[in-house]
């Protein structure tokens, strides 16, 4: 019993990473359809950016802040630089485009900060809580993740659907031929959107990286569980992304915990092929199925 | 409500690629008047409609609104320069509520005004107040048709550009969204300019007619005379 309380714990935490991913990759999708497949790779980068201010500064925090702004300013820079220019193209244009990020990114990345993984700081304690001589195989930092996830989803809904922004963003993304007829400057939303997608991406990278450790190719598997989970959770659906995550984290949790961790990523891709199969729209989306 | 606006479209040619659809169109829709855009399938009434709202950029011509020029102006800064077009189809945001269609819309106007331009709205379409918590999927046609209205009504339009309001509605719903529109003219004083497949509808409440044909104008007159032209009628008009 202890054992299971510990996997879910923990499946808990690293769906929140998960969903964090999900989330960006469903705010773009609802407000351009372009499935962002370099947004791992933004994520990456916005760490190493992080690290490089964490080596000058030796603060943990300013590294944290600095990610987020970076991933707010390069999210917003790649939609306004690139995918604009394809964004009434047909979807394999895009998918290209995405997919040559990807490379790109990680190939400078490799250029600038090296092949070799690199550990990467912890805000707070990563030593296992226990109570009385029971550990619960959860620490202090995985509490800090799930409650920063918790955080940025709440603030986001909360933009979304009670600012005048939010308003904007949400009928930009629903129907922006209307959008523009209404006065919306779309142009600014959708680069809005891709910011607010690269800063959760940001977040995702500064919280798993210390798990994973800091390389070029290191949020790669993170992005197919966070398009895995975005996939359960419908594509379309901010709170089916976070639902999708969890589910994600807790099943490959105890998938790893029972069976061995060589199957964790197995079980990830089975579990997207399933999704794919049985409900291609997702657990939480009444949109029309989506060809796959 | 803004003050109304006389807008001059000036020899306006316009197309899709390299098919021409607008040849030379120039009309005027007085302040504070209706003008009903009439013509076959394929004339370029709506084409019309999109050069103005700034969806398609003209190949040559103006377009004035108050000694602007918007030609060529982007969609949302058409809106911003007071003109509302309610699009073929209705566009009503149907992921969103009620309340947001509306309100997406008043965010064109000073905050200060919104709650009072909101509580007008309400006031005047109560369909929509009783449902104002409901999406806007949820809605009959009708009640679709009065929404998207409502909503261009919100951003303080001076020009309302409205694309065959009628289509796909019951007759009952017809009359009444024409008496609406002409309505909307006494208590307003807005400019509209109607497209409207149903012309002898459209000639009843309006106070001009245009008649298109093949992208040009082949005709222009005050409504009743337009009506009581029985060869034009037939030829272009099919009543």
């Amino acid at each position: 019993m202890v054992e299971f309380l510990e996997f879910t714990l923990q499946g808990i935490s690293a769906g929140m990473i998960y969903a964090a991913i999900a989330l960006s990759l469903v705010l773009i999708w609802r407000g351009t359809r372009v499935l962002n497949y370099s947004q791992g790779a933004l994520a990456m980068l916005t760490s190493f950016i992080a690290l490089e201010i964490e080596y000058r500064t030796g603060n943990y925090w300013f590294a944290f802040v600095g990610a987020l702004i970076s991933g707010l300013i390069i999210g917003g820079a790649v939609e306004r630089l690139v995918t604009r220019q394809v964004i009434n193209k047909p979807p394999l244009n895009a998918v290209i485009v995405t997919i040559g990020l990807l490379i790109g990114i990680e190939g400078l990345a490799g250029v600038f900060f090296g092949g070799n993984n690199r550990s990467f700081p912890t805000p707070f304690s990563p030593v296992g809580l226990s109570i009385g001589s029971v550990a619960l195989g959860i620490t202090r930092n995985d509490i800090f993740i799930a409650g920063a996830v918790l955080l940025a989803a709440g603030l986001l809904a909360v933009v979304f659907q009670y600012t005048s922004i939010g308003l904007r963003l949400r009928a930009t993304a629903f129907n922006l031929p209307v959008a523009r007829l209404l006065g919306v400057r779309v142009g600014g939303m959708l680069t809005l959107g891709w910011a607010l997608a690269g800063l959760l991406g940001a977040l995702a990278g500064m919280l798993v990286s210390p798990s994973t450790l800091l390389s070029p190719n290191s949020m790669d598997t993170i992005f197919v569980l966070g398009f895995t989970a975005a996939v359960i959770g419908g594509l379309e659906s901010p709170g089916g992304a976070v639902v999708g995550g969890l589910i994600l984290g807790i099943v490959l949790s105890y998938a790893g915990g029972y069976l061995g961790s060589e199957v964790v990523n197995l079980f990830g891709l089975a579990a997207l092929l399933l999704v794919l199969m049985l409900r291609p729209t997702g657990l939480f989306s009444s949109a029309p199925a989506r060809r796959v | 409500m803004s003050e109304s606006a006389t807008l001059e479209v000036r020899e306006v040619s316009a197309g899709y690629g390299a098919v021409p659809v607008l040849r030379g169109v120039t009309i005027t829709a007085q302040a504070g008047t209706i003008t009903a855009v009439l013509g076959a399938n394929g004339a370029g009434k709506t084409t019309l409609l999109r050069v103005i709202d700034g969806s398609i950029k003209p190949s040559q011509g103006q377009i004035w609104l108050d000694g602007a020029n918007l030609a060529g102006r982007r969609p949302e800064n058409v809106s911003r320069a007071g003109i509302a077009h309610v699009p073929e189809g209705q566009g009503v945001i149907t992921e969103l509520t009620v309340a947001e269609n509306l309100q997406l819309g008043l965010l064109l106007r000073p905050r200060s005004e919104r709650s009072a331009a909101l509580a007008d709205i309400y006031n005047r379409f109560s369909v929509l107040a009783d449902r104002r918590s409901k999406a806007a999927g949820t809605l009959s046609g009708g009640e679709r048709q009065m929404l998207v209205i409502a909503r261009a009504l919100a951003t303080d339009p001076r020009v309302l550009l409205l694309d065959e309001p009628s289509l796909g509605l019951a007759p009952k719903i017809v009359r009444d969204v024409l008496d609406l529109i002409s309505q909307l003219k006494t208590d307003t004083g807005l400019t509209i300019i109607l497209v409207e497949q149903n012309a002898r509808s459209a000639l009843a409440i309006a106070d001009l007619g245009i008649v298109l044909n093949l992208g040009s104008v082949v005709a222009t007159a005050p409504a009743g005379q337009l009506a009581a032209d029985e060869a034009l009628r037939r030829h272009y008009l099919g009543f």
